[in-house]
């Protein structure tokens, strides 16, 4: 990509964003709105810029949480997609439990984990994002394991294929971009549960915790000055995740069509 | 295999079926009679086409030669062995309407898996994987994906996979139905050349007649209800098969053979009706 191409996709939304920037700032400043109720975008900046040390170790505490989750997570997750690809009546008993529990907001276990595991350690937070991302990553896995093209199996027993050349040839490859999927949706979607996570209770250190604690104080530039960081993290988790996705799909490994283009999905 | 090497008898057919039947779900309600008493035997450097209207079991015949599928009463032999021992000796190629090239992995990786699960080095997996694109045409593609192809290339990698160990046999479920015409045509007579260099039997199922009669030496007919041969009809065309071929008096002629077998073999259906799923053109 050249630079008047790079500057065509990243220019209209930075434009866009700083209008908004402006216009808030104008609405603040004509209508003199206090500043606990909506402080201005500048004011936000100068609250941001006394603390940075603060937001920042604040933002690594979060991500360190976000991190170790989803590291944690993923592995499980994987390993028990295995089990369920192995195991067709596991795969009916956990499957639906699965689904259910994913439509249910378990971040209302925190409290629980706070009763169970001492609420002076960062466990209760990290078995949260743990949990959210393991569900995910297993049922997006076990997925692509399990729904192989009928033809590629039809074929691999042409060639007399093992099981385990099954396995490796055909549903391990298979599964790949659905684990990226499941990472897309799992990596913000830690991010978010580890804050959250700190709304209740627990040690004061995080982003979720100054962000209610400058809340209720009264500190509105200093809680937006938070609020900043946390946007800041969640766009670095997505965009790791997405950047890993495009990196290993097949489609973005070779440019341009041969004559005649693609049919094959 | 036309190779003039002495076959002790018995083993001279490539493909033997012996009073096969193959009923699905059988003693259940939806109980389905696919095949009724086959019997066909096919020699070495054969190009058979199996036709008949749709659910007459020409596929599922193929999957029995294939071993994909086993038959409930019968028996199957494949080059002298049974169609169990053929398979796992990969004594044949497959190729089906649908490429089935693994997305993820380059044309000559594609060709190079059969190559790979029979054990096969890489320095031999990749002259093998080169001969077979020289073979079809494809040589400037061999590190392209799959998706960047169109369906006919990526039908002539399935062909060319399909013959990268050299199978004596090669069996072919309608692998042009999904192409244009032109394209179909063209790859017609790129099979003839390739099967004719290589000296492969072939067991080609279609729903096309001219399809059929231009690539044969000889058509099976089938009829559905239960699934059985009605008719067998000898394509003496010759073997220099070309653009001219198309045009000549004798193809109408067998055409029309071919035609009237699928006309008379619904006849003796109760049900009766015109002949489904057949093509003219």
């Amino acid at each position: 990509m050249n630079v008047t191409k790079v500057l065509g996709i990243v220019l209209p939304p930075v434009v866009v964003g700083a209008v908004l920037l402006g216009v808030w700032q104008l609405v603040v400043v004509g209508f003199d709105i206090q500043p606990y109720l909506l402080p201005a975008p500048s004011a936000i900046w100068s609250a941001a810029l006394d603390r940075l040390g603060a937001i920042w170790d604040a933002m690594f505490v979060t991500g360190t949480n976000a991190l170790i989750g989803l590291i944690v997570g993923t592995l499980f997750g994987i390993a028990m997609s295995f089990v369920l690809m192995r195991f067709q009546t596991m795969n009916e008993l956990v499957t639906p439990l699965a689904i259910a529990l994913n439509a249910i907001p378990i971040i209302v276990l925190v409290p629980v984990f706070n009763n169970m595991f001492s609420s002076t350690t960062e466990v209760p937070r990290r078995l949260m994002v743990t949990l959210i991302v393991f569900f995910i990553v297993m049922i997006n896995v076990a997925k692509g394991l399990r729904q192989v093209a009928p033809i590629h199996l039809e074929l691999m027993k042409s060639y007399a294929a093992s099981p385990r050349e099954i396995l490796v040839k055909t549903r391990i490859p298979n599964a790949v971009p659905y684990l990226f999927t499941a990472l897309k949706i799992a990596a913000p979607g830690a991010v978010i549960t580890a804050f959250v996570a700190e709304y209740f209770g627990g040690r004061q250190n995080g982003l979720g915790y100054s962000i209610t604690s400058n809340a209720a104080s009264s500190r509105t530039d200093a809680m937006w000055a938070y609020v900043v960081g946390a946007c800041v993290l969640g766009l670095v988790f997505y965009l790791v995740s997405a950047g890993l996705e495009r990196a290993t799909s097949p489609q973005q490994q070779v440019g341009g069509l041969a004559p005649g283009g693609a049919t094959s999905s | 295999m036309s190779g003039g090497s002495p076959t002790p008898a018995g083993t001279a057919n490539v493909v033997a079926v012996d009073g096969a039947s193959m009923v699905f779900n059988e003693g259940a309600s939806n109980e389905v009679d696919a095949l009724c008493d086959i019997e066909l035997v096919i020699r070495p450097g054969e190009f058979v086409s199996l036709i008949g209207p749709s659910g007459c079991g020409k596929s599922t015949l193929l999957r029995l030669i294939a071993n994909l599928l086993s038959p409930t009463a019968g028996t199957v032999l494949v080059n002298g062995k049974s169609a169990h021992q053929a398979r796992v000796d990969q004594d044949y190629g497959m190729a089906f309407q649908q490429s089935g090239l693994f997305e993820w992995r380059s044309v000559e990786k594609n060709i190079e898996l059969p190559l790979e699960l029979k054990g096969w080095k890489k320095a031999d997996r990749r002259a093998r994987a080169a001969e077979m694109l020289a073979l079809v045409k494809l040589s400037e593609f061999s590190q392209h994906m799959p998706w960047q192809l169109s369906g006919g290339m990526q039908q002539r990698v399935a062909i060319a996979r399909a013959l990268a160990a050299h199978p004596s046999l090669l069996l072919m479920d309608e692998p042009f139905g999904a192409l244009d015409e032109m394209t179909r045509e063209h790859m017609q007579s790129e099979l003839l050349r390739i099967c004719a260099a290589a000296g492969t039997t072939v067991v080609f199922v279609t729903h096309s007649i001219p399809e059929a009669v231009y690539l044969s030496s000889r058509v099976v007919v089938m009829s559905p209800r239960p699934g059985r041969i009605t008719n067998m009809i000898d394509v003496p065309l010759g073997d220099d098969r070309g653009e001219d071929t198309r045009e000549d008096d004798s193809f109408y002629g067998l055409i029309t053979e071919v035609r009237e077998a699928l006309r008379a073999s619904e006849t003796s259906d109760p049900v009766g009706g015109s002949v489904r799923g057949i093509e003219d053109r």
